[in-house]
């Protein structure tokens, strides 16, 4: 199976590398839209700021490269941390356009909104383990991994999904947060699978060996 | 419901691990690898690996060094020492760290900050902080791995981190570090109570109920160095008695 860790120019793709390596993948580091197609599973890290992040995709071709391949092939996609929220329609990070928002790759129905307008009044960025229950029994994703069981979260920002029905995971942070999202075969984690030690393993075990097309 | 993070803090001193008192008299500990397998095997929250000698020797971070490590990690990693500049933030976190912990060079170029949190995200600065009390009864901050009296008073230069895009603050006692007599609470106090990001706590961990008590005076994780090299506590142990006391901490997977 090939795995494709997206590499538009920011984040620590090592940890993600070394964490499927773990697994007995080796990906390969994706760092031209061109070639997205000759890959079995995509995985779409994320670092800093969405309005930033979503200008490379934009000028690096990754946008449309990354919807066809999601909406046209059915190819698994698993965004994680900033790469999740990266799957909603738009985000206030950044945005120039404080009341829309920057525009994101809308593969999974929702806004990006600050903790802070959420009701949260905890310290902020929220960073730490927190437990994540799952919103549903049959979810892929999440197999074999106890509900309650704790992630490595760092983030200010949080997706708001459109539909409940795409929220397969949350967790509590003075508000409820979203842990995970998912639509079809694409895939989202606030937290950090890579870091989240043998809970993150399983869960990109999980990933690796779910449904494809 | 988020937990409290006990995190181990390795200080690298030219290839071996070392700790010291009052950030002197260094003793080696063994070596920094060993270590980093060992915590992961044991699943701690985290690891904070600071180079205690590239600020002073002007030497870029060790990249290499970092890769190696980094690849024995699961857990969040930072790494600090010697970053003074956009570009070895950049190559570290390829080298595989999370975070890194910046110091000397924000009293230097507080920018430097500023610059970090837009390019790659607050989640990635650790602002640390070496402090000593003063003749009045504050604190001043320290650079130079405690060297040099900046004359900073640490709650103005915590609150001006944090609005500068610091994710995270580091504070460590100078006055406490190593002694294992316990955390300086009043200072630990002083600075959550000012600012609304987290707060690490450190220098000054002898036992258990230390660590309690720094949770109590309101620091999000602790951090923590003799009590793990010099005796049988554990993380793990650690764990154990914050949870009986009924803070809420991890339990591995």
């Amino acid at each position: 199976m090939k795995v494709g860790i997206i590499d538009y120019g920011v984040g620590n793709l090592g940890s993600i590398a070394r964490a499927l390596e773990s697994l007995g993948v080796t990906p390969v580091l994706v760092d031209n839209a061109m070639n997205l197609h000759t890959q079995d599973r995509l995985i779409l890290p994320g670092v800093g700021n969405f309005t930033d992040c979503m200008h490379l995709l934009d000028k690096g071709g990754w946008t449309s490269a990354l919807r066809e391949e999601v909406i046209t092939h059915n190819r698994p996609l698993l965004g994680i941390c900033l790469g999740m929220q990266l799957l909603a329609d738009s985000s206030t990070e950044g945005a120039n356009d404080a009341e829309h928002g920057t525009k994101g790759l809308g593969l999974v129905h929702g806004r990006v909104m600050h903790l802070s307008k959420l009701g949260c009044n905890f310290r902020i960025p929220h960073v730490g383990w927190n437990s994540v229950s799952s919103t549903s029994g049959d979810n892929h994703l999440f197999q074999r991994i106890p509900d309650g069981t704790d992630f490595y979260f760092v983030h200010s920002y949080v997706f708001v999904a459109q539909k409940n029905c795409d929220v397969l995971a949350t967790t509590d942070y003075g508000t409820p947060v979203a842990a995970a999202v998912g639509n079809g075969l694409v895939w989202g984690t606030q937290f950090h699978p890579e870091k989240s030690s043998r809970a993150g393993i399983q869960l990109l075990s999980n990933f690796l060996t779910g449904p494809i097309c | 419901m988020l937990k409290v993070r006990v995190i181990p803090t390795l200080l690298w001193k030219q290839f071996s691990l070392v700790k010291g008192e009052g950030f002197n008299s260094w003793r080696s500990v063994g070596s920094v690898l060993p270590a980093i397998k060992l915590y992961n095997q044991r699943d701690v929250d985290e690891l904070i690996l600071v180079d205690i000698t590239s600020n002073k020797s002007g030497n870029e971070p060790d990249y290499d060094s970092v890769a190696e490590y980094a690849r024995e990690c699961f857990v969040p990693f930072t790494v600090g020492g010697g970053v003074n500049d956009i570009q070895h933030v950049q190559k570290l976190l390829r080298a595989g760290a999370d975070k890194v912990c910046i110091n000397t060079s924000a009293y230097q170029r507080p920018e430097l900050i500023n610059e970090i949190a837009r390019r790659h995200g607050a989640q990635c600065v650790v602002a640390s902080i070496d402090v000593k009390k003063n003749a009045g009864g504050g604190w001043n901050c320290y650079s130079y791995s405690g060297a040099h009296d900046t004359s900073q008073e640490v709650c103005m230069w915590a609150k001006e981190l944090e609005n500068r895009g610091a994710g995270e603050i580091l504070i460590t006692s100078i006055d406490k570090d190593g002694k294992m007599q316990g955390y300086d609470l009043e200072l630990i106090s002083a600075v959550t109570s000012l600012v609304n990001i987290p707060v690490i706590a450190s220098g000054g961990a002898g036992n258990y109920e230390h660590m309690i008590q720094v949770i109590e005076s309101g620091a999000s994780a602790v951090a923590a160095a003799s009590i793990f090299h010099f005796t049988e506590q554990t993380p793990a142990g650690a764990k154990k008695a914050l949870s009986e006391a009924g803070v809420s901490v991890r339990v591995g997977y």
